[in-house]
């Protein structure tokens, strides 16, 4: 009964789907009236990546709202994952990773988070900004549990101050925002700093500093994500979890052992 | 040539995208979601956007198979333990 | 160009966007439904470059390319996916973190299973 339904809803909705499609413009056309007025505004702001000029400048409200979900969908994990009273931390024990893997994500761990923050900070120049620049520093930085073990991220890693980055950069986003309204202008409008020379770091106004902001936000949201869901899965059990483990012990360890493989596997591919 | 580069793509993702679907246990699914997000990666590079693929080789290949897989862990762990209670007839949900 | 080539990139948008539906419909485990979750996400994204993309036209970044010898694609959409993609993940985390919550509650992950139990 509920296939059926499925199935009549999906081809309505495929029918539907592929009319549109075929009266859309052709693929690979000419005009693109938006495309070629934002090329035409960022330039006139002496923005060399035109992408970071529409989501900083042009569309910076709009990222405001994107940066609000993203806040908002931080908080809820958090508070989603938070160790609850009946459960209580159990120590893990360091697994045995091979030696080239250790010595090969300690290699790669400084490259990785230096080609981070270089993304984050050439946003107004070339290909990148705050977005991918954050991801790509916060996912280097869990190498280290590759690297070395569990305990030696949490101590690199204290969470409070991320928590509180995280919050930081969200309202230097707004105080940004505001700043500008200050000056006597619309809030988030591009026009508190000089335009400077096209192409180099210090160009395009505002664009760097909320691109900072962003990257900031981006890499601490996806470190104190990470952080909750690795607590949750190595460290956090509750009392009949623990039972469990003392009575059938080869059962639990084989499971645990082989999501840690997949785990330290994908990692692995990211480096590379 | 740049046209059949597309083309190829675009079946690549296609692929993948099924695969994905297709792949019923959680784990080898979100490795196949990994090979999704490069695929993805690389079409949108083709498309002459490298920002998207810049975000999205970050958060498609490393960021969401990596939570996917932390839930399997978590979860499966909670699951055998209420199999188990259940089974012995003990304080199950 | 072949007129197959001015529709490929959308029926290929639409064919992922369907599958990642059906295996939403029919999936017997939350973690799964999240991934195929992303597979309908990921169908945005290619419907969005598709419709910026420009025959011959390079990427919208000026920093090797003087502004005006070459066409561009468009860099708006560019922008709209940028951002959703991350977005997009630190959704996922939060269904994930939903999933974990009822993982706990009910010792099960198949939907099927959890409206047995409201029921």
């Amino acid at each position: 009964m509920r296939l059926w339904l499925v199935a009549v809803g999906g081809a309505g909705l495929a029918a539907l789907l592929v009319a549109a499609c075929l009266r859309l413009p052709g693929f690979g056309g000419d005009r693109h009236p938006y495309g070629d007025r934002a090329v035409e505004a960022a330039l006139s702001r002496h923005t060399a990546n035109t992408v970071s000029s529409v989501t900083f400048d042009q569309r910076a409200f709009d990222t405001l709202g994107e940066m609000s979900i993203l806040f908002a969908a931080v908080l809820g994990s958090v508070v989603l994952l938070r160790q609850t009273r009946d459960e209580h931390r159990a120590r893990p024990e360091p697994a045995a990773v091979s030696r080239p893997v250790r010595r090969y994500a300690l290699l790669v761990l400084p490259v990785a988070l230096l080609t981070g923050l270089y993304v984050i900070a050439h946003g107004q120049v070339s290909p990148g900004g705050g977005f991918q620049g954050g991801v790509v520093a916060a996912t280097a930085l869990h190498l280290l549990y590759l690297g070395a073990d569990y305990r030696a991220l949490e101590r690199l890693r204290p969470l409070a101050p991320y928590e509180a980055a995280d919050a930081l950069a969200a309202s230097s986003y707004l105080v940004t925002g505001l700043a500008a309204l200050l000056a006597g202008s619309a809030f988030l409008a591009n026009t508190l700093l000089p335009y400077g020379t096209f192409n180099t770091l210090a160009s395009a106004g505002t664009v760097p500093l909320l691109n900072a902001a962003i990257g900031m936000e981006v890499a601490c949201a996806v470190v104190v994500l990470l952080a909750g869901f690795l607590d949750q899965a190595v460290e956090i059990v509750d009392e009949g979890e623990h039972d469990e483990h003392a009575e059938h012990d080869g059962g639990g360890k084989t499971g645990g052992n082989a999501a840690d493989g997949g785990d330290h596997d994908d990692s692995g591919k990211r480096g590379k | 040539m740049t046209e059949t580069v597309i083309v190829v793509a675009l079946l690549l993702v296609a692929v993948a995208a099924t695969a994905a679907v297709a792949v019923r246990d959680p784990v080898r699914q979100s490795l196949v979601l990994a090979v999704l997000g490069v695929v993805l990666a690389v079409l949108f590079t083709v498309l002459q956007a490298p920002d998207v693929g810049l975000s999205q080789l970050a958060v498609g290949s490393a960021l969401t198979p990596l939570l996917l897989l932390l839930t399997v862990r978590k979860a499966k762990r909670r699951g055998r333990r209420a199999e188990r209670g259940r089974s012995a007839g003990g304080d199950g949900p | 160009m072949t007129a197959l080539t001015h529709v490929l990139p959308y029926l290929v948008a639409v064919w992922v966007f369907l599958a990642g539906c059906y295996g939403l419909a029919t999936s017997r485990d939350l973690i799964h439904a999240v991934g195929c979750l992303s597979v309908c996400q990921a169908a945005t994204y290619v419907l969005l470059l598709a419709v910026g993309y420009r025959d011959g036209g390079t990427a919208p970044v000026f920093s090797d390319v003087t502004p005006g010898s070459r066409p561009v694609v468009d860099p708006v959409v560019q922008a709209l996916a940028l951002t959703d993609v991350v977005v997009g993940a630190t959704v996922t985390a939060l269904l994930l973190a939903l999933v974990v919550q009822v993982a706990k509650r009910h010792g099960t992950v198949d939907p099927d299973e959890l409206s047995e139990l409201r029921g």
